[in-house]
């Protein structure tokens, strides 16, 4: 449907439905943000012997993240004085933005899709590179030592270890033959790429981690060393941005490893072919989801330069092995 | 065969040192003619013994313990006379009594080490005799037997001299005493005991030998029976101690430790280094240097790098507005010896002013930082002398005592 | 060749891995730090010139407020400078009470290091596990003395409650309960790659170092110097208990993340020993006069406290109240070596050595 849209001569009627299907899927990615929180609250607090939220809306607090949401709206606007004023109030919606676009390429299933481009996967690690910036420009225009600290670490991590993370669907891609989203959950038909490309599957994991600024990889906001890294200025609405867009790019990061390691919307066994595909997909889409609150719960942090070396010198080497033998077992046995 | 003569030979024995026990106490029970009844047990055993280096130990410790008895009691003794510091001025009737008291517990003591004595030679006098193996072990073990008796007459003297002193603390210390001597008495026996049947076993051999090291093994219990008795009496005395450092030193378990610093300090940095030294009772008997001003630095040099003393760890490090002076008081700590040394040092209250011991002792920094902060006592030397928890705007120096707190009222 | 521009970074006085109001002064090129210089005394509290117009039992709440996370060694240490120069002799019972309320004390305390160490690496829940333990033992001291932090437990000549109803038997529990979460710490941290990355080799510092800027306890036995006054110069009743010295030879951060660890075992083994020949019953005091009065003359002890050797010297002209008191604070001088081991370390490494060396504030700053 979108794509006859896409084909269709531009005009208001258009954009007016275009407005209309990003603002719903703005308000889903907003729904899912706050149960995001809350679920990852609640996981945490059970995991580490307490409750999590359960005041606010219930026995299971499902109304706490909405509460939070509402106080960081109505708290004052703190900009620092010395702070660089426009640069200070552009960060957040560099960081922001592009966590939401780059939600438009996945196929959440079969049906629903926003943009089915030929580059999907390209498109979407070329996109979620931007936020780095935001993060940086964050960093420094709060003029705080520790936030500076802070973006220099982000901007140093988010490169490093987009290059192993790129490195690891390359395997995936020679299989597939396809950077189009679609068409990789297609090539799964007959067995996910997490079966075929385990080590890229690792790899993506651990790089995707960095990647989001999740423990055991959040140098750049490390409360502990850094106070709160990049975001120590900022208060706020503004704030608010800062996480929105980490949990933006959970909610999509997630999603991509479901579609391009677990299947996407394909059922596990083509006789369960009858439950609908969008409950597949969030299955798998929790599953990845619970992976990182786990992770983040169970493991302490990295240090810089053990972070660097890690991915430089164990990541990427393995990468590269790993799209080497990819080469070698594609041309060998299904040329 | 040899069992029964043993047994017989044993009770002998026995009888004999129990009958001098009652002449003893006799002796004790009259009280005055102490002295005199002291000299007649004595006189037995001077059947010329050759004179051995051990047996002159053994005396010398009883002696030593006799002392640190009588210095006890003597202390004891000015407590009650309280007016009287020096122990030879009996100022009250009170005095008298324990003076008197006194003297027959050290008459006690002789005795006890004339016993010993006695017995150790009849063992010693017994190798001439052809009989073999056999008759020395007896002889020996009566000798053994002898000496705990003598050591069990002593702790009794010892508790009669408390008991009727009537003072908690001699009490005590009289058990401990007794308590130390009877086990080293009980072990000696147990060991003669067990060689002796071992000699019997193979008596003509090794005979000789083994009785020569009996001989030695019983020596050595004696001599440890007397040092445990020295200690305990020092470790009692030091607990019940509650007049001034200044009182006749009962001897400490660390006094050898204090006789060595001095002796090395005073070998290698001249006799004028010190102002003072003793055995600090309070403080767990910690030996105490008390050194001049201006060799503080040289001697704290010395203590650590001296290969004997090798005081590696400063533990403590404060100053104290004593109001007539200064002080600085070092605790340092040795890990190659195991032992401490308290280093104090008076300086002026006017002017306080002292070399830093940071050059030594880098964890000396900080603590001297406070001294100067709470006290202001400046350390010469310090590389980084600053005002460490008051801040450098702080009025006055609050552990002084004329400081005037800025609001009273607080 | 780029120019590069030193910075200078204040770490604290608020800061959330100081552990309370510690000032650190950095200096640094990117992330590497050049220099160091701490700042201490923003909560100096004058316990010393306050004690000189207090009694002896008058000034026993303020040790607690010291190291407020072991009061009870605290408590232990002046109580047990004055009886050394009063020569009182403790009560049995006392003795183990004692003993008993400074072991758990002791867990306690190395709980919350273990804890709030892995907060610092980054590591969020063992911090709420270490305190899961933490809570039952401060219940149990509660219990006892009727306090969770400051408990002003200890009098001179003995302790001031006796052990409610039950009390052993909760002591008695809860050692097998303990070993059994150690355990678990060991299986859920102790063999995990990046902790390892971050401990191994980090604030290293030779047997030298240590003894001569005056560490004590862990930071010292880290070192391969095996000291522990409980069992080097036994106090109160520890020469009764069957227990080892744990040392380790690495000097860094690693090894004294497993010195403290096993220490907890080690302490449990007294707290073993000590709840089976616990007295049934008997004095809990000794007898003292109602106003205490240490004789003239000074006296300096030392015991082993959870962060090293806690000495308490007092000098007294014979008053009730003591001419000075000062106290050995095992902190303050572990605290010393610092600006050495941060130089050339990295910001990361900083919050790790200055954890590892475990400090509280409270006793930094008396």
């Amino acid at each position: 449907m979108i794509e006859d849209l896409l084909q269709s001569n531009p005009g208001w009627a258009n954009f007016g439905i275009f407005f209309l299907l990003g603002a719903v899927l703005l308000l889903v990615v907003l729904g899912f943000v706050t149960y995001g929180i809350l679920a990852e609250r609640k996981v945490m607090g059970y995991m580490q012997l307490r409750h999590g939220p359960n005041q606010v809306g219930g026995r299971w607090g499902l109304l706490q993240t909405v509460a939070d949401v509402l106080k960081l709206l109505l708290k004052e606007d703190i900009i620092p004085k010395l702070a660089d004023r426009p640069l200070f109030i552009l960060a957040p919606v560099i960081a922001f933005a592009p966590s939401f676009m780059v939600l438009a390429t996945i196929p959440f299933t079969d049906k629903f899709q926003f943009a089915d481009i030929g580059i999907g996967l390209l498109y979407y690690i070329a996109v979620s590179g931007l936020t780095t910036i935001g993060v940086v420009a964050g960093g420094w225009a709060s003029n705080n030592k520790y936030a500076l600290l802070g973006g220099m670490r982000a901007a140093a991590q988010m490169i490093s270890y987009e290059i192993p993370l790129v490195m690891s669907v390359l395997g995936i891609i020679l299989l597939s033959g396809s950077l189009n989203l679609n068409d990789i959950v297609e090539a799964q038909k007959h067995g996910w790429y997490i079966l075929l490309q385990p080590v890229a599957f690792i790899i993506f994991m651990i790089a995707s981690v960095a990647e989001l600024n999740r423990t055991p990889f959040d140098l750049p906001e490390a409360e502990n060393e850094l106070v709160a890294g990049y975001h120590v200025e900022y208060s706020g609405f503004r704030w608010a941005f800062f996480m929105l867009a980490e949990y933006v790019y959970l909610f999509a990061m997630s999603a991509l490893i479901t579609v391009i390691f677990l299947g996407g919307w394909l059922p596990p066994l083509s006789i369960l072919g009858f439950i609908p595909g969008a409950v597949w997909f969030s299955l798998k889409f929790t599953l990845v989801l619970f992976i990182y609150i786990w992770f983040r719960v169970a493991f302490p942090r990295f240090r810089a330069d053990k972070l660097m070396e890690f991915g430089w010198k164990v990541l990427l080497p393995i990468a590269l092995a790993n799209i080497f033998l990819t080469a070698l077992i594609k041309t060998l046995f299904f040329s | 065969m040899s069992e029964k003569d043993l047994d017989q030979l044993k009770k002998e024995a026995a009888e004999k040192a129990k009958a001098a026990a009652l002449a003893k106490r006799q002796a004790k029970l009259t009280g005055e003619s102490a002295p005199q009844q002291d000299s007649k047990p004595a006189d037995k055993p001077e059947v010329k013994a050759p004179a051995n280096d051990d047996d002159d130990l053994a005396k010398r410790k009883a002696a030593a313990a006799a002392k640190a008895k009588a210095a006890a009691l003597a202390k004891r003794a000015r407590e009650q006379g309280e007016a009287a510091p020096p122990v030879e001025a009996p100022a009250a009737d009170a005095g008298d009594d324990d003076l008197a008291k006194k003297k027959a517990a050290a008459a006690a003591k002789a005795k006890a080490a004339a016993l010993a004595k006695k017995a150790r030679e009849q063992g010693e006098e017994a190798p001439p005799v052809e009989a073999g193996g056999d008759d020395d072990l007896a002889k020996r073990k009566a000798a053994a037997a002898a000496k705990a008796k003598a050591a069990a007459l002593a702790k009794m003297k010892a508790q009669e001299a408390g008991g009727s002193a009537a003072a908690d603390g001699d009490d005590a210390k009289a058990k401990a005493v007794a308590a130390a001597k009877a086990k080293a008495a009980a072990a000696a026996k147990a060991k003669a005991a067990a060689l002796a049947k071992q000699g019997g076993s193979d008596a003509p051999a090794g005979g000789d030998d083994e009785k020569a090291k009996a001989i030695a093994a019983a020596k050595a219990k004696a001599a440890a029976a007397a040092k445990a008795k020295a200690a305990a009496a020092g470790k009692a005395g030091a607990e019940e101690a509650p007049a001034a450092p200044a009182a006749p030193a009962a001897p400490s378990p660390n006094q050898p430790y204090l006789d060595k610093y001095v002796k090395v300090i005073e070998e290698n940095l001249g006799p004028d280094v010190l102002e003072d030294y003793y055995i600090n009772k309070l403080s767990k008997d910690v030996p105490t240097l008390v050194v001049k001003r201006d060799t503080y630095f040289k001697l704290a040099q010395f203590l650590k790098y001296n290969e004997r003393l090798g005081f590696d760890y400063l533990s403590e490090l404060h100053g104290t507005d004593f109001e007539t002076h200064m002080e600085v008081y070092v605790h340092l700590f040795s890990y190659k010896n195991r032992q401490s040394v308290a280093l104090k040092v008076k300086i002026d209250r006017e002017k306080p002013s002292i070399d830093s011991l940071q050059p030594v002792w880098a964890g000396a920094n900080w603590p001297e930082c406070e001294a100067y902060d709470l006290l202001g006592i400046q350390f010469t030397g310090h590389p980084n002398l600053h005002r460490i928890l008051l801040g450098e705007d702080w009025v006055g120096h609050p552990l002084r005592k004329d400081y005037e707190q800025y609001d009273v009222e607080v | 060749m780029l120019r590069t521009e030193e910075m200078l970074l204040n770490v604290g006085p608020q800061h959330p891995s100081t552990h309370g109001v510690f000032r650190l002064v950095i200096k640094i090129d990117g992330e590497i730090i050049k220099e160091a210089k701490p700042v201490i005394g923003y909560l100096h509290r004058g316990t010393e010139k306050l004690a000189e117009n207090l009694q002896y039992t008058q000034i026993i709440p303020y040790t607690d407020r010291l190291d407020y996370l072991s009061a009870m060694t605290n408590n232990y240490v002046l109580c047990h400078a004055v009886e050394t120069m009063m020569g009182t002799q403790i009560p049995e019972r006392a003795e183990y009470l004692r003993v008993l309320a400074m072991e758990l004390g002791r867990v306690a305390s190395h709980l919350v290091w273990w804890g709030t160490f892995l907060l610092d690496i980054g590591a969020v829940s063992p911090f709420l596990y270490a305190f899961r333990e933490r809570e039952m033992i401060i219940n149990m001291l509660n219990e006892l003395s009727g306090a969770r932090l400051t408990f002003n437990y200890m009098r001179v000549g003995g302790v001031k409650w006796d052990a409610p109803e039950g009390w052993i038997e909760k002591v008695r529990d809860f050692v097998p309960y303990m070993r059994e979460q150690l355990e678990g710490y060991h299986y859920l941290v102790s063999g995990n790659e990046i902790f390892i990355n971050r401990v191994k080799g980090v604030g290293r510092y030779t047997k030298e170092d240590a003894l001569n800027y005056s560490l004590s306890g862990v930071n010292l036995r880290s070192t391969g110097v095996k000291w522990d006054l409980r069992k080097d110069e036994p106090y109160s009743i520890y020469n009764r208990f069957n227990f080892d010295v744990p040392v380790h030879d690495g000097g860094d951060a690693w090894a004294r993340y497993q010195l403290r660890l096993a220490e907890i075992e080690e302490s449990l083994k007294i707290i073993e020993q000590a709840v089976e020949q616990f007295p049934a019953e008997g004095e809990i005091l000794a007898k003292v006069p109602k106003i205490i009065k240490a004789p003239k003359g000074e006296a300096f002890v030392r015991i082993e406290s959870p962060r090293g050797e806690i000495g308490c010297y007092i000098a007294s002209d014979g008053k009730k109240e003591p001419y000075r008191l000062k106290f050995r604070r095992p902190s303050f001088y572990n605290l010393q070596i610092l600006p050495k081991l941060l130089k050339g370390e990295n910001i990361a490494n900083l919050i790790a050595i200055l954890g590892a060396i475990d400090i509280v504030l409270g006793e930094v700053d008396g």
